[in-house]
């Protein structure tokens, strides 16, 4: 049984809590495929007979409704949409994520802090401050952050049909239209990973393979961690 | 980064009142509000947890009593961050007076009670213009008690602390909430540089030293009166 560890203060009244379970982390942009590997990993962590649970950011029950509500408000500043996020991911934290690991589940997290880092520091947030934001975060057992290039990114996401406002970024700027907007944005969060990998012990693979060459240097990493 | 801790460099002058429930501080700073408008001042006013944005995800948290120490100071960190991206800073850079009904010091004393740490709600909110004048009414706890339990029923479920879990019984919950919250307050004077006005005064005496002391800062600082 292990203690739990966060990034800085932790949360009030867990500071001595024990966590059976493991918090594994899946990141990469959107049309990376983490969905795909979630769902794989999902069914064979259940089938070696494991708790699993699935949990993505922006999904909890106090802040969920209102976020997609404040998306659709252009006007919103970034320090609020920072802050908006940080109280979904806390919500999503202490009342899914931790109760799970104390019942010695496996959460499988589709995306993390790392994303609201990243995302927020391209807003030109200061790095500092969110990392201290983010000081009740849970340290998770293993992050993995499927890697792809931009240019082999741009048509998996237009064949998706997944190129909108948000996912290319448009409230920074970088350009009048979607596609040039997305391919500017997009570099930049990738960069972003690219800088906090080696901060955060984050591990890289690249989705450029096969889902089954991916998938199964995903399991080989997970089976060491039990 | 740290902005709280700088003065600002807007035109505008920024006013906050601070307080515990009971001591006074919107009813002071309503009478300032008149004043100052009667002196032609260009006055805005904002209150603590009032974003139309963050409003119904905080009415459903406390109905629902979801709301955990981390989450409740976050909910009120978000709220009060688009109030100042929205209502705070344009006025400020317009020249006119902000009047701030509870500010940052709040979240201060009162995340803090209910367990947060100390390093990192000053952190969250480091971003805050620093205000120019900030009052804090300190009445005796049991003058603020009377004042809030006057005609009162029944104290709401986090007014009265109960998450906190220091009382089954909703009166002494909330007595010894507001004490711990004093003594953040407390401890602040001398941190943030608080005005302290003593609020067991009648509201007559109070305001007299608060049109004082804002004079005086207007005589040394002075904004631009409504055209």
């Amino acid at each position: 049984m292990k203690k739990a560890r966060f990034f800085g203060h932790g949360l009030p009244g867990m500071e001595k809590l024990e966590l059976p379970g493991k918090l594994i982390v899946i990141e990469g942009t959107d049309g990376v495929g983490r969905t795909t590997h979630i769902n794989l990993l999902h069914d064979w962590l259940e089938s070696q007979g494991r708790g699993v649970l699935v949990t993505g950011l922006s999904r909890s029950p106090l802040i969920g409704e209102g976020l997609q509500a404040a998306k659709q408000n252009k006007l919103l500043g970034r320090l609020t949409m920072a802050l908006f996020y940080a109280t979904d991911f806390a919500d999503r934290l202490e009342h899914e994520i931790i109760p799970a690991l104390r019942a010695g589940f496996v959460v499988l997290a589709d995306r993390y802090v790392y994303t609201l880092i990243a995302r927020d520091t391209v807003r030109g947030t200061d790095a500092k401050w969110l990392r201290d934001l983010f000081g009740f975060a849970l340290i998770p057992d293993a992050v993995f952050y499927l890697s792809i290039d931009i240019d082999s990114l741009v048509p998996r996401v237009l064949r998706a049909g997944k190129l909108n406002y948000w996912e290319a970024g448009m409230d920074l700027g970088l350009a009048d239209n979607l596609f040039d907007s997305f391919h500017e944005y997009q570099s930049l969060l990738l960069q972003e990973f690219e800088k906090m990998r080696e901060e955060f012990n984050i591990f890289s693979i690249s989705s450029k393979g096969s889902i089954n060459s991916v998938q199964s240097r995903l399991r080989k990493r997970i089976e060491m961690l039990f | 980064m740290n902005v709280l801790q700088t003065s600002h460099q807007y035109p505008g002058l920024l006013i906050v009142v601070e307080g515990i429930d009971g001591s006074g501080k919107s009813t002071q700073l309503q009478l300032l509000k008149t004043w100052l408008q009667q002196h032609e001042y260009d006055v805005f006013f904002t209150e603590w947890n009032s974003s139309s944005l963050v409003k119904k995800t905080t009415k459903i948290g406390k109905k629902k009593k979801l709301l955990t120490p981390t989450t409740f100071s976050l909910i009120h960190a978000t709220d009060f961050a688009d109030r100042l991206e929205q209502a705070i800073i344009p006025p400020l850079k317009a020249g006119m007076i902000v009047l701030a009904d509870r500010y940052v010091f709040t979240a201060f004393s009162r995340d803090v009670v209910r367990g947060v740490h100390r390093d990192w709600i000053r952190n969250l909110y480091s971003y805050a213009v620093r205000p120019d004048l900030a009052f804090y009414f300190r009445p005796s706890l049991q003058t603020a008690l009377d004042r809030i339990l006057v005609g009162r029923a029944n104290l709401k479920y986090y007014e009265a602390g109960m998450d906190l879990g220091l009382s089954h019984d909703p009166l002494e919950s909330f007595r010894i909430f507001q004490e711990r919250i004093m003594r953040e307050y407390d401890a602040q004077v001398a941190e943030w540089g608080l005005e302290v006005i003593d609020s067991n005064q009648s509201i007559e005496e109070m305001q007299a030293q608060v049109r004082e002391r804002v004079y005086k800062f207007l005589e040394e600082r002075p904004v631009p009166k409504r055209q």
